[in-house]
């Protein structure tokens, strides 16, 4: 078994809830934190190594510190709830189960940073769970932990719930803080970042409901302590949503010491392909991470073990590696057709452009049309470097990271599995009928 | 008739644009839109909307923008009961193409379409963040996972018979 830290209770009936969160622990992380000054629990933050959760993998004690503080202008904390990356759904799981183990992580960044007012912005379909934040809000105001004076040390302070209304774009912090402002989710350009200008003008951090998660085990154990567990610069533990064609999909949490194969193959976690079909490819972090076929998922280009952190994940670049990215693992079998399963992809970053910028809002739609031709038999070869051509002159050229995000999956796509496209291309009557299979990646796997 | 909202819902209209500092109210929009759109018959119409723009002292246009940019509003009318079934990539690859597929057989509708009885439509939405438990549709304010055409007869059953119970 590996250390736990987010889930290490989430077995318990009641958690959910005050009493049994208090009972297991729950808010000695608070109480302590409130002891210290604010720029200590900044420090600890910086010594843990914690990186945001949401997909960037930004030093979180790096953020908070360049939060700026001019002499009164009220400062805000926004717990990015909106979680919609395809593959993703680990956010989900500890809101639902363990919510006050946000609302306790959401007190001491509140605290570390100045923050009086913080808000979640949650995505607008996870509806029932603004309910359950509210009813940990409510349980926490009652016990003092929020609200006026919190535990005696003058600190005042508020937690909001905001329902978001159906966009994946607002999971972009500027997308993000013009929703909550009313308005449409419209990224803004960057500088000024939200640390300086964020919500109503105001300086903003915004982070991941798993980061904030995690300052309650730094701020118990010692940011120092935290370091220790993992790998290099991948600290502490990670939630992974686990999807696709396994036969025990979930969230899981990991020290980031394990290999990718145990993961996907050990009981403990994904247990496996279902069916008892072969692995053929996955996509390790979320939707907008590179697709790898099995062979250069389970094994780096150099021959080394693929290990389940930040530094492995994405070694030999894009060339033959992937991204941490948001967790989200989607593990595809043998059946699985790479132009439909890109295809889909692209239809949902077509969908979710805000249309700002030319090269998204045109490019994708592109790119969502010449797949639907290749896949429905109707693709030309030249089809396949034309995608190629589209997704590289989208890449860098829009304002915020939407536009890589629908590049990469097309990219990697054709990177590792150009074959499956040109067979669309010249079988355009099986295409439909048939899959092209695992063909030449998914070599035999030892412990399959 | 004119639209209005009940003394509860304008508390709660209240209760909400308190959440924001002084003169931020515009920031209530996204959720008094929620309000609004279950209130007066699950779609927003342009007077619900100018309603709406009246009650936070905001111009009519900074409605429609807003309403038009996300997905979970309804511009049209729909069905009593709308089925949104999710149909990206970690839900195809469990099935998701053959479950909407029999909604529509089920139904006798297309995607976007309502039943003629007005009590069902078929939408078809990009990831709701259940990839681990797919295939999934929302159905109102829940999620239903592991459909399977026995569950979605069911689901389909369970909505008439409240239908037939609260008409």
């Amino acid at each position: 078994m590996g250390i736990k830290l987010l889930l290490a209770n989430d077995h318990i009936e009641g958690i959910r809830f005050y009493d049994a969160y208090r009972k297991n622990g729950g808010y000695s992380a608070a109480e302590k934190a409130l002891k210290l000054a604010a720029g200590d629990i900044v420090e600890e933050v910086k010594k843990s190594g914690l990186r945001g959760r949401g997909g960037a993998g930004f030093p979180t004690g790096l953020k908070w510190s360049f939060l700026a503080k001019p002499e009164g202008v009220p400062r805000y904390l926004v717990c990015n709830a909106d979680e919609s990356e395809p593959g993703t759904f680990k956010d989900r799981y500890l809101m639902e189960f363990i919510p006050h183990l946000l609302i306790e992580g959401m007190i001491i960044a509140s605290y570390a940073l100045g923050s009086n007012r913080a808000y979640i912005y949650i995505r607008g379909e996870y509806a029932w769970i603004v309910d359950i934040l509210e009813q940990a809000i409510a349980e926490a105001n009652q016990n003092g932990f929020l609200g006026k004076n919190i535990l005696g040390t003058g600190f005042d302070c508020q937690i909001y719930v905001q329902r978001g209304a159906g966009a994946y774009i607002c999971g972009e912090e500027t997308a993000l803080i013009e929703s909550l402002e009313g308005k449409r989710g419209n990224p803004r350009i960057k500088p000024p970042f939200p640390a300086v200008k964020g919500l109503w003008d105001s300086p903003t951090v915004v982070n991941n409901v798993e980061t904030l998660a995690a300052v309650v085990p730094i701020m118990n154990m010692g940011g120092t302590e935290y370091a220790r567990i993992g790998v290099g610069k991948s600290t502490g533990t990670k939630l992974i949503s686990a999807c696709g064609n396994i036969n025990k999909p979930g969230v899981y949490e990991i020290d980031m010491t394990i290999s990718v194969e145990e993961f996907i193959y050990s009981d403990e976690y994904c247990g496996g392909i279902a069916n008892g079909k072969q692995l053929k490819a996955c996509i390790p972090g979320g939707s907008s991470v590179p697709i790898l076929p099995a062979n250069l998922l389970l094994k780096t280009a150099k021959g080394e073990p693929r290990m389940m952190n930040y530094e492995s994940l994405s070694d030999g670049g894009f060339a033959t590696g992937s991204m941490m990215g948001s967790g989200g693992f989607e593990v595809l079998d043998e059946d699985q057709c790479i132009v439909r399963h890109t295809l889909s992809l692209a239809r949902f970053y077509h969908h979710e452009s805000c249309g700002q910028c030319s090269p998204c809002r045109e490019g994708t739609g592109w790119m969502k049309r010449i797949l639907h031709n290749i896949e429905y038999g109707k693709g030309k070869m030249s089809d396949i470097d034309l995608l190629w051509d589209i997704q590289r002159n989208i890449e860098g050229n829009t304002i915020c990271p939407l536009g890589d995000a629908a590049a990469w999956p097309v990219a990697a796509a054709i990177r590792h599995f150009r074959d499956e496209f040109e067979w669309h291309v010249l079988n355009p009557e099986d295409c439909l009928k048939s899959n092209y299979g695992i063909g030449r990646y998914a070599e035999p796997l030892e412990t399959a | 008739m004119a639209l209005q909202f009940s003394q509860l819902q304008l508390d709660k209209v209240q209760e909400i644009i308190q959440r924001y500092p002084e003169g931020r109210q515009k920031s209530a929009l996204i959720p008094v839109l929620h309000i609004a759109q279950e209130e007066f018959g699950g779609w927003l119409d342009v007077p619900v909307m100018d309603y709406v723009a009246e009650l936070l002292g905001i111009t009519p246009i900074e409605v429609y923008e807003v309403a038009s940019f996300y997905s979970m509003y309804n511009l049209k009318p729909v069905g009593k009961f709308v089925f949104e079934v999710c149909q990206t990539g970690p839900c195809m690859v469990r099935g998701s193409d053959g479950i909407i597929d029999y909604i529509k057989n089920k139904l006798g509708i297309d995607v976007g379409g309502t039943t003629q009885d007005g009590l069902f439509t078929l939408k078809t939405v990009e990831c709701l963040g259940a990839c681990g438990y797919a295939p999934m549709m929302q159905l109102g304010k829940h999620y239903k996972e592991h459909l399977t055409p026995e569950r979605v007869d069911a689901i389909i059953e369970e909505c008439r018979n409240f239908s037939a119970i609260n008409n």
